[in-house]
C-alpha cells in the first residue's frame, strides 16, 4: 500500500508531526511568521484529547508547558523570535530541571521586533544556549515540509531520552509554504517517566527543581548535565550531503538557505564547477568531525546563511584553519536567489 | 490489656519531619501546618501536587511531604494550568509570596483566575520581600519603611499599594476570594476553613479559589514576632481588609 501524502504547509505539518508523535499538550501565542501552527493546534488537540491553551503571554505559554512536562506529558510551544527571547526563561529552568519538551522557532528577522521574513538570525540564540545558566539544548533545522514534519516527530523522542528541551529552527518561509508529506503512524508507546509528578500515590513524593543551595550540589549537578550534553554530542549529531564527490568547493549552509543553495550547486555542476553541499541538521550537536572530514576534499569553503555570519563560528571550529572561509550572508530577511549564490560560488 | 493510642494533636502526615529555615515568628510555619492539615482531612494527600514560590518557601519541597514542584518568579499560576490541565483529577495549589503573585506574576494570577483553571492559590501577603532582605512590595504599606523606601512607602514615589483579592474578585472566571490572618487563634481557625474551603472546592470541580493570608515578617519589619502580630491585626488589617470577596456557591463551611 503506498504511503499517504497530503498537502501541509510547514506550520501544519509541524503541528500534526507532534500530534503522531504523542504530543498531548499545547500553550503558544499568537505571533507572524508562525499563527498558522496555535490555529491548526486549537483544531487538532481537541479532536486527539489534548490539551490546547491560548496563553497570555509566551511566558507563560512556556511556563504552562514546563507544567504539563512536569505531570509528565509530551508538551510543546511554537513561536517566532522575539517570542522565543521571551520563552528562555522557561527554557533555562526546563534545562535545569532536566524537563522534556520541544519548542519550534520559525525565525524571522531581529533584532528588537525586525521584520517578518524568513531570517537565520537566532542561530547563536538556539545554539549556545539561549537562556541563563549553563545548558544546552538539541537544535534541529529543517530545509522541508517533509523535514520539518519528521523532525519534529523525532524531537519528542529525543527531549523524553535525554530529560531536555529541543528546539526546531526554522524560518518563514519553511512555516508558510505547502508540500506534500508522508505522514508516520500514531505514535502509542511511550517511555514510563518515574520522575514525573502524578501524585505520590505507592511511592515517595516526587520533586522537580533546579535551586541547589548546599554549597557544591549545584556543581556537580552542573557536570552531571554537561555528562549528558557530551553523550548527546556524540550520538545525536546529524547532517546531509550533496554532490561531495570528486568536489573543489564545498558550501555549507542550514535550513532554507541550504535548499537554495543546493539549486545553485545543481546549477554550478551543470557549468563544470566541481561544488558539494554540507547541510548540518543538528545545530547543536554540531556534527564537527563530519564536516571535516567531508571538508579534506575541498580547496575552498563557502558559507552561505542569512544572517551575519552565526554559523562561521562552527564551521572554523570544524576546519580548525585548515582552509579559507568564505562567506556570503543576508541578513534582516534578505533571502538569496540561487543566481546569487552561484555567481558568489564563481567569484571566490 | 492493651491500650490504643489516641493522639488529640500530632504532626500532619503532609509535612515532613525536616526543620524549616523561617525566622522565628515568621508566618510561613502556620500556613504550612494549615495545608498539612487540610491535605491530610480531605485525604488527598497522595494526588496532591503542589507549586513552590521564588522566595522564602522556594524550599517548601522539604517540608511537604508530597509532590513539589518548583516554578520560575511569579509563574507558579502557568505551571499549576499545564498540570492540572493535564491530570485534572489531582488537586494543584500553588503557594505564592506577595513579589510572585502581585508583581513579576501579576498576568499569570489575572489570566489563570480569568480562565476559571480549578486550581487552589494560597497567596501569603506580608508586604515586604522576605528572602532578598526586606525591599518593597506590591503590597507595602503607605508609609512603611523597607530596605527600598527607607523613608517609608510614598505613593507619589512608588505607587500605592495593590488590593489582590479586590481586583481579582470582578473577574468572572474566579470562583472563591477570601482574606485571612493569622494573628489570632480564632483568625488561624478562620484561614484553615477558607483554605479548607478552596481545595473542597477544588475536588469538587468549583473552579479557581484564591485565599489571601496576611502573614508576618518579623525580621525585615524589624520588629518582634508579637509586635508583628499586633502589626498584621491593626496596620495590615485597616488597608487589606479580611473576609469573603467572592464565592460563587457561598457554601457554608
Amino acid at each position: 500500500m503506498a504511503k499517504k501524502r497530503v498537502i501541509l504547509s510547514g506550520c501544519e505539518a509541524a503541528a500534526e508531526g507532534a500530534i503522531r508523535a504523542g504530543c498531548s499538550f499545547y500553550a503558544g501565542y499568537p505571533i507572524t511568521p508562525q499563527n498558522r501552527f496555535p490555529e491548526y493546534m486549537s483544531e487538532r488537540m481537541p479532536e486527539v484529547g489534548g490539551v490546547f491553551i491560548q496563553a497570555e503571554s509566551e511566558v507563560s505559554a512556556i511556563n504552562m508547558v514546563f507544567g504539563a512536562a512536569v505531570a509528565g506529558a509530551r508538551a510543546m510551544t511554537s513561536s517566532s523570535s522575539p517570542g522565543i527571547s521571551l520563552k528562555q526563561e522557561g527554557i533555562s529552568y526546563m534545562a535545569g530541571c532536566e524537563l522534556p519538551a520541544v519548542i519550534i522557532n520559525m525565525n524571522r528577522g531581529g533584532p528588537g521586533l525586525g521584520d517578518v521574513t524568513p531570517s537565520q538570525s537566532d542561530y547563536f540564540q538556539a545554539t549556545r544556549g539561549g537562556g541563563h545558566g549553563d545548558y544546552r539544548t538539541i537544535t534541529l533545522a529543517p530545509w522541508s515540509v517533509q523535514e520539518i514534519y519528521d523532525l519534529t516527530y523525532l524531537a519528542f523522542t529525543l527531549a523524553d531520552r535525554y530529560r531536555n528541551p529541543v528546539l526546531i529552527l526554522a524560518d518563514g518561509m519553511i512555516a508558510q509554504i505547502m508540500e506534500p508529506v508522508k505522514l508516520l503512524p500514531v505514535k502509542k508507546q511511550m517511555t514510563k517517566k518515574r520522575w514525573a509528578l502524578t501524585g505520590c500515590k505507592g511511592r515517595r513524593p516526587n520533586f522537580i527543581k533546579s535551586l541547589f543551595l548546599t554549597p557544591g550540589v549545584l556543581e556537580t549537578h552542573n557536570w552531571k548535565l554537561e555528562r549528558k550534553y557530551q553523550k548527546i554530542a556524540e550520538k545525536e549529531q546529524m547532517y546531509d550531503t550533496y554532490m561531495c564527490e570528486n568536489m573543489d568547493l564545498l558550501v555549507v549552509s542550514f535550513g532554507t538557505c541550504a535548499r537554495i543553495c543546493f539549486e545553485a550547486i545543481t546549477m554550478a555542476r551543470s557549468q563544470g564547477i566541481k561544488a558539494g553541499l554540507f547541510r548540518p541538521i543538528t545545530l547543536w550537536p554540531y556534527p564537527y568531525e563530519f564536516l571535516s572530514r567531508v571538508a579534506e576534499k575541498a580547496k575552498k569553503v563557502l558559507v552561505v546563511e542569512m544572517n551575519c555570519g552565526q554559523m562561521i563560528e562552527d564551521v572554523k571550529l570544524a576546519l580548525r584553519g585548515d582552509i579559507h572561509i568564505f562567506f556570503y550572508g543576508r541578513p534582516g530577511g534578505g533571502v538569496p536567489t540561487s543566481e546569487e549564490i552561484l555567481k558568489e560560488i564563481k567569484r571566490i | 490489656m492493651e491500650k490504643t493510642k489516641s493522639y488529640l494533636y500530632k504532626k500532619p502526615e503532609s509535612l515532613t519531619d525536616n526543620v524549616t529555615s523561617y525566622c522565628p515568628g515568621c508566618g510561613h510555619g502556620i500556613i504550612h501546618r494549615i495545608i498539612g492539615e487540610v491535605i491530610d482531612e480531605l485525604g488527598i494527600r497522595e494526588k496532591t501536587i503542589g507549586i513552590a514560590p521564588v522566595g522564602c518557601a522556594v524550599t517548601a519541597y522539604d517540608y511537604f511531604n508530597f509532590d513539589i514542584t518548583e516554578a520560575a518568579h511569579g509563574r507558579p499560576p502557568a505551571v499549576a494550568t499545564g498540570i492540572k490541565r493535564y491530570l485534572p483529577d489531582r488537586i494543584v495549589f500553588t503557594y505564592q509570596g506577595d513579589g510572585d503573585l502581585a508583581a513579576i506574576g501579576t498576568a499569570e494570577i489575572i489570566h489563570t483566575a480569568a480562565r476559571g483553571e480549578n486550581i487552589t492559590v494560597v497567596f501569603v501577603n506580608n508586604g515586604v520581600y522576605g528572602m532578598t532582605k526586606g525591599q518593597m512590595a506590591p503590597t507595602t504599606l503607605l508609609g512603611q519603611k523597607t530596605t527600598t523606601t527607607t523613608n517609608g512607602r510614598d505613593p507619589y514615589r512608588h505607587g500605592f499599594p495593590i488590593r489582590v483579592c479586590e481586583l481579582l474578585a470582578t473577574l468572572e472566571g474566579a470562583t472563591y476570594i477570601e482574606r485571612t490572618k493569622i494573628d489570632s487563634v480564632p483568625d488561624i481557625i478562620k484561614t484553615k476553613r477558607a483554605i479548607k474551603k478552596a481545595f473542597t472546592y477544588q475536588i469538587e470541580n468549583r473552579g479557581f479559589s484564591l485565599i489571601e493570608v496576611l502573614s508576618t515578617c518579623p525580621t525585615n519589619w524589624k520588629k518582634t514576632p508579637s509586635e508583628s502580630m499586633e502589626w498584621v491585626r491593626t496596620e495590615m488589617a485597616s488597608f487589606f481588609p479580611p473576609g469573603v470577596y467572592k464565592d460563587k456557591y457561598n457554601v457554608n463551611t
